[in-house]
This record gives structure tokens, sequence and C-alpha cells, in this order.
């Protein structure tokens, strides 16, 4: 595929998403004339740039779905159930098609299913009553168009478009010169000037487009202010007011003085964001990880020297350091809106498939989180939803019978807390069966028949592989696989997941996630001989080491914290390194999903910056290393996955006992 | 005094049809077989609008939209490009070089004094 046809697969998709999510708000509300001039106006933009770009058969395909709409916009039809049904349908296929890519040989081919659903759509046409074609009439226009800066140059005449559609009809020309700059200022090659027209002719639209045909790349705007009463029922937002208004008083000052305002906001768009290739960020990101790498060893070397010009640069630098990294993590950012889009659809569908009848909520959809976030979480979130509708929720009678509202309610929460952001699902179904869960953790051999355990790890165990209590096994969920990968996906973001039920009132399930992956703070720390970093997100505290829990060499041992005890290993004696007696071991105390469990170090050099570095394939998947990183001396220090290792330990004493 | 168009194609048969086509409206119009002759004849007459052939010898059209772009002395001449359907990414390459419009090859005379008038207002 050539680029540029690429461009428009890229541009196409999201499209397609956003058409998703505008057609099941078409649906919530039928009678929404911006909703259906949103779907008519993607269709649209599908269909001109498909056949731009050799997708013939997917421009054919969209021009009979774009019709259905422009029949609703013309009052002819109306938003039905069955439309609905169809669109989301005809979106699907219309994702198949962009996925085959572009004809062959330019021919358009011929597909059962596009036939089939053309076929649909025109019997839908069929249903509504048919008006007679009228003829012609006079309809006015408001036309505002900017010629580029290169027009002159390149030989456009605006002198000339503006006499051929005067020739069109009857025309009230007005000459904008708001942007001419000072004679000093001016370039005598670059049209300043703008202009704005209020034709009446029976030509139509497309005549007029004809006029621009060459002018494409202008700023033009061609609005029919005869519609705009018909679309805008409801008092329209502030910024389209002066349009709505300009057929009222044609020849008031109002319409010219304001309508330049309507255009600002989207010429503003237009600038406000770029699109960037997100491996162009990865990029980025890792040559922002090499500078803070060798600005840690500027450092380093400046502390050495002691000269104070050296010295200040160095702060200087590490300033601006800190600044550059803010600023490429936030553009990495990006709303968890994203995610929680494509859930209305995940939701509806699995509703009608399970006969079921659930309201999506969302909640902090502009809580920012890291792009490789947001990716990865698509896939965990389904497996939560699913798990919530097909187990959590019941059916409607039985909801009755509870004495609960017959519709039940899907709520996801986003918000942001310290550097992690939470991100929660809550349903109000039957909630989690504790006997049940028990009973299965017994019968799996993850907990010993008369092992007290609290109800949150319970919960817990649902994300164990294979783990399942469902009786019958349906298409949705209850497979044993679904749970266990939402663990390993959390896992392998560093986050934690967490879970919260009762009996009769519904399930929560949170996870709590970094808000970046890329940089962490850590604890650096040695054991033996070796550097090692621990992530700062699970350390709560550095105590000393009293000696006299020191002689015990179980392996693990218990340490009074605060009148509370808490478990201690020995980093060492778990890599099995020598123990090397050392005046400052310490234990780091961790919390990994709420407990505590502290780790004994050789010694505790400090707080530092982490750029994570993959390990070497030999040294993926040990289990206890989350990474590597770079010393500003050059060294390699490991990353140590706390989590893993207390799972570890506690695994390796499981099987002692 | 007449509007002078300049074709520039390869092809004698599409530069003689150009001039039966608009010297019958009124302009005069002279021809050049290639870019690189295109541009000395943009030099050396008074020329109010070129069609120029995309796929020429020695100079095709894009670079000899480009050169004539970046000469100060034609500016504002409006250069019309003959394209077929086929060739879509170019007309947006050439548009992007500095052509002011183009014309679907094949065309009849009609369309062509439409595009001429519509650039330059009629002989």
């Amino acid at each position: 595929m050539n680029p540029a046809a690429q461009s428009f697969v890229q541009e196409s998709r999201d499209i397609l998403d956003d058409l998703e999510g505008i057609l099941l708000e078409l649906e919530a509300d039928p009678t929404n004339p911006k909703r259906v001039d949103a779907v008519f106006r993607a269709l649209h933009t599908l269909k001109g740039s498909g056949a731009m770009f050799g997708f013939a058969t997917l421009s054919a395909f969209t021009h009979h779905f774009e019709n259905a709409y422009d029949r609703i916009r013309e009052g002819k039809a109306t938003v039905t159930p069955r439309l609905i049904q169809l669109s989301l349908a005809s979106r699907d296929h219309l994702e198949r098609m962009l996925d085959a890519g572009p004809d062959e040989d330019g021919a358009p081919a011929e597909d059962p299913a596009t036939a089939e659903l053309v076929a649909q759509i025109e019997a839908l046409e069929e249903g509504g009553a048919t008006a007679p074609a009228a003829a012609p009439a006079a309809e006015s226009f408001v036309i505002t168009f900017k010629p580029d800066a290169a027009a002159l140059k390149n030989g456009m005449r605006p002198d000339l478009i503006l006499a051929e559609l005067a020739d069109l009809g009857e025309a009230r020309v007005t000459t904008r010169a708001g942007d001419v700059p000072a004679l000093r200022d001016l370039d005598p090659t670059v049209c300043a000037l703008s202009w704005q027209v209020e034709l009446t002719t029976s030509a139509g639209r497309e005549a007029i487009d004809d006029v621009f045909i060459f002018a494409s790349d202008w700023e033009i705007d061609i609005q029919s202010p005869q519609a705009e009463p018909a679309t805008v029922p409801t008092p329209a937002p502030a910024a389209e007011a002066p349009a709505a208004e300009a057929p009222a008083a044609p020849v008031a000052p109002a319409p010219t003085g304001s309508s330049p305002k309507a255009e600002d906001p989207r010429a503003a768009q237009k600038t406000d964001s770029v699109r960037v290739q997100s491996h162009r960020l990865d990029e980025l990101m890792d040559q922002l990880g090499e500078l803070v790498i060798a600005q840690a060893r500027l450092n380093r070397i400046s502390g050495e020297l002691g000269d104070a010009g050296l010295a200040s640069t160095a702060e200087e630098i590490e300033r601006l350091v800190t600044g550059l990294r803010d600023i490429t993590l936030s553009i990495r950012m990006l709303p968890i809106e994203l995610v929680f889009g494509k859930f209305r659809r995940v939701v509806r569908d699995l509703s009608t498939e399970l006969g079921k009848s659930v309201t999506l909520e969302t909640r902090g959809g502009e809580t920012e989180v890291d792009k490789n976030v947001i990716d990865s979480l698509t896939e965990p979130m389904v497996h939560i939803i699913r798990n919530s509708i097909d187990h959590g929720i019941e059916t409607p009678e039985a909801r009755r019978a509870a004495g609960k509202p017959e519709q039940s309610r899907v709520i996801m929460r986003a918000r942001q807390s310290g550097g992690e952001v939470l991100i929660s699902v809550t349903d109000d179904g039957k909630g989690l069966d504790a006997e049940a869960i028990r009973a299965r953790g017994i019968e799996r051999g993850l907990i010993a028949a008369d092992q007290e355990i609290s109800e949150e790890q319970l919960f817990g165990l649902i994300f164990e592989p294979g783990f399942s209590t469902a009786k019958t096994l349906s298409s949705v969920s209850g497979r044993g696989v679904g749970m266990d990968a939402v663990r390993r996906v959390i896992d392998d973001l560093r986050g934690t997941v967490e879970v919260k039920s009762q009996k009769g009132r519904g399930t929560e399930v949170t996870l709590r996630l970094p808000l970046t992956l890329a940089i962490i703070d850590g604890l650096l720390v040695r054991v033996g001989d070796g550097p090692f970093v621990l992530p700062l997100s699970n350390v709560e505290e550095c105590v000393e080491l009293p000696p006299a829990e020191e002689t015990r060499k179980s392996g693990r041992s218990l340490l009074r914290i605060r009148d509370q005890l808490v478990p201690f290993l020995n980093l060492d004696s778990l890599f099995g390194f020598e123990r090397v007696e050392s005046p400052d071991r310490r234990v780091v105390i961790t919390s990994v999903e709420g407990r505590r469990t502290g780790l004994v170090v050789d010694e505790v050099i400090g707080q530092y910056q982490t750029v994570i570095k993959p390990l070497s394939l030999y040294h993926r998947g040990i289990e206890g290393l989350a990474g590597s990183t770079i010393l500003g001396d050059g060294s390699v220090a490991l990353i140590l996955d706390a989590a893993a290792i207390v799972k570890r330990a506690q695994g390796a004493l499981k099987s002692a006992a | 005094m007449s509007k002078t168009v300049l074709s520039v194609d390869d092809s004698k048969s599409i530069r003689d049809m150009i001039g039966f086509t608009l010297e019958p409206k009124g302009y005069a119009v002279i021809g050049a077989g290639d870019g690189v002759e295109g541009l000395e004849a943009l030099g050396s007459n008074k020329v109010d609008l070129v069609v120029c052939d995309l796929n020429m010898p020695n100079m095709n059209g894009i670079e000899m939209i480009r050169k004539a772009r970046e000469d100060r002395r034609f500016d504002g001449i409006p250069i019309v490009m003959l394209t077929t359907e086929a060739q879509k990414e170019k007309m947006m390459e050439a548009k992007e070089a500095g052509a002011t419009g183009w014309l679907v090859k094949p065309f009849d005379e009609a369309k062509l004094v439409a595009v001429v008038n519509k650039m330059i207002g009629g002989a």
C-alpha cells in the first residue's frame, strides 16, 4: 500500500471509531439532528476519500450507507432501531473492507456480504415514503473563503472566483480586510483578503463546489442557512448562534462581524494538535532515557571534581532534563476515555446477547494515562467487564425478585492518585460468592482447607490461572481463562488489582497502575556486590535491622514495626549470595497489594530516578526481575519486582511446609 | 491584444489540438516539446497561461512547474496540468509544486475552453 493509502486507512479507522460512538449516542437520542449530521459527515468523508485512494468498493458501499442518512437529514425518514442495527453492522463491514486493502486493479470487487447489506439498507429506504423530486428551488448560501499564501503566486485569481460565483445567481460580496498587515509587513504576492459571499442560486451546492474545484486547499466555508433552523431546534450553543441568525437579518452587519468567530474554533483545532507516529514517541523516550543516564554521570563527575562552574552547569542541566522529562511524559499521555469509549459497544452487545439490561456509566474519562498503558488496558478491561456482566449481573427476573431495579448499572471510574492511576469497574450485581471461591481454592490446592485468609486475599484467588467457579461455560466468559490474563497484563504494567465485593450488592474491581512505564523513581540498594533498584512505589520505609532478629536464618522472619508484625526476607540468601557482613544492613519495608514485607539489603544507597531498560533474552522471564537500568557510573543495576519476590518466597515457604 | 497560451507537451497532436481549439476563441497559442523548452518559451514570451503535460522527456511537467514557481518573473501565471484519472497522486504532487489547476485526459474542447476561461477570464 502506498503511504497515501496508508494514511487514508489510518484516518478512516479513526472515523469509524468515532462513528461507533456517534451511532450509539444516536440510538439513545434518535431525534437529534446534530448526531445525524455527524454520521452523515463521517460517511461522506469516507466515501469521498475512499474513491481517491483506490478503495472504490468501499466508497460505493458507503454511498448507499450515506444515502440512508441523507434521507433522514432531509426529513424523508427517521432513525429506527433497525437502522442503528444495520448501521453498526455496516460500520463493522467498512472496517473489514479497510483491512482488506485497496481494490485490485482499481476494479470494484463483488462481495456477497456487501451486496446483502446494500440490499438491507435499500429495503429500509423503500419502507419510508418517497417524496417526489422537486424542481430545483433557489437556495441561499453564505460562502466565506480565504486564498492560501501561495494562491496568487500560483496563478489563482480570487476575482475570477467571485465573478464565477456571481454568474450563478444573485450575489452580495463583502470583502474582509482585517488580516491585511501594515504596509511595512505587506507581502504583495500573498493575498491577505478574504471574502464573504451571500449567494442566492438555483444551481445547487455542487455548482458552488465546482467554482472552488482548483482551490480545495483554501479555507472555504459554505453554509446553507435555510437548513440551520431545522437542524438546530434547541437553543444553539453560543458559537453557532450567529449562523442561525444570519437568515433572519441578512442586511444587518452582525453576520459579517460575528461569523469569523464561528470559524475560529475550527481553525484553532487544526493547529492545536499534531498526529505523530507512536514509534517516534518511543524513540524520543528512549533518547531521553539515555539523556537522564548521561546527566546522572555528569552529576557524579561534577561532584568528584568539585569545580564550582561545572557544578552549577550540571545543576542547570539537571533542571532542564527534569523539565524535558515531564514534557515528554505528558506528550505520551492520553485521556482514558479512549479505552472507556470502546466499552459502550461491548456492554451493549453483551447485554443483548445475555438478555440482561445494563447501562454503562463512565466517570473521570479525562484522566490521562501513558499511551502504552492505554494500549495494554483494553484486553484486561474487556475481561473484567465480561465477567461482571456474565457472572455478576443477574437476569432482570432475578433482579426483580431480589428487589433491585431491573436495569443494572456498571460504572467505570478513573482517577489519578499520586504517581498512579486508579481504574475501577463497579457493578450492582450479586457479588462474589466467598464460599464457592473458598471451596474452589481448596480444590485447586491454592489454599489449605483450614487456612485463615482475609476476604481480600480470598477474592484475589479469582485471578489465579484456571480458576473459575462458573458451573456451566458460556460463550462469554467462564472458561477459566480471562481473569488470570487480567492479572498477567496488570503485572506487566507494574500495577496491582484488587477486588471488593458484597454479597447481593455488587463487586468492584480496582486496577492500580503507574502513570508511566518508561521512567520510575527507585530506591537504589546493594545486595552482596551488586546494585539493585526497588520501585519506590512499592517502598514504604526503611528500618534498622535489629541484631537479635538477624540471627534467625530460616529465610523468613518477623519484625515488629510499631506494634505490627511484618515478615521479612534476606535478599542475599534468596539470591543465593554469600552473606557479607555489613554494618549498613537495613530492612526495606515494601507494600504489595496491601501486604507489607521487609526485604533485607546490605546497604541503602538512596533514591534514584531510573530509566527502565528491558532485560536481555537470557534474563527475560526470571521471576523477581522487572528490568535493568544503567547507573551514573555506567554499571548495570537490576530492577527488582517486589511483588514477584514476595510471591516466590511465599511459594518456597509453602512447599517447604 | 490577445492572451497567449503556452502548450507544453511532447505530443504534437495534443499541442495542435490545443491550438485548434483555443485560436478560434481568440487566444494566441505557442508550443514547447518538453519542460526545458517550456521554461525557455516562458522566458522569451509574454505568456498568460500554461497548459502542461506531466510525462515528458528531458524535464517532466512537475519539475518544470517547480522551476517556474522558483522564478519570480513567472509569478502569477496560471499553469494547468494535463493528467489522467489514474494519476491522482501525481496531481497532488503537481498542485504542491505550484500547479494552478488540472484538466483530466481525455478532455473535449468545451472542457479545455472552460478551464482556460476559468483561469484567465476569457480572451
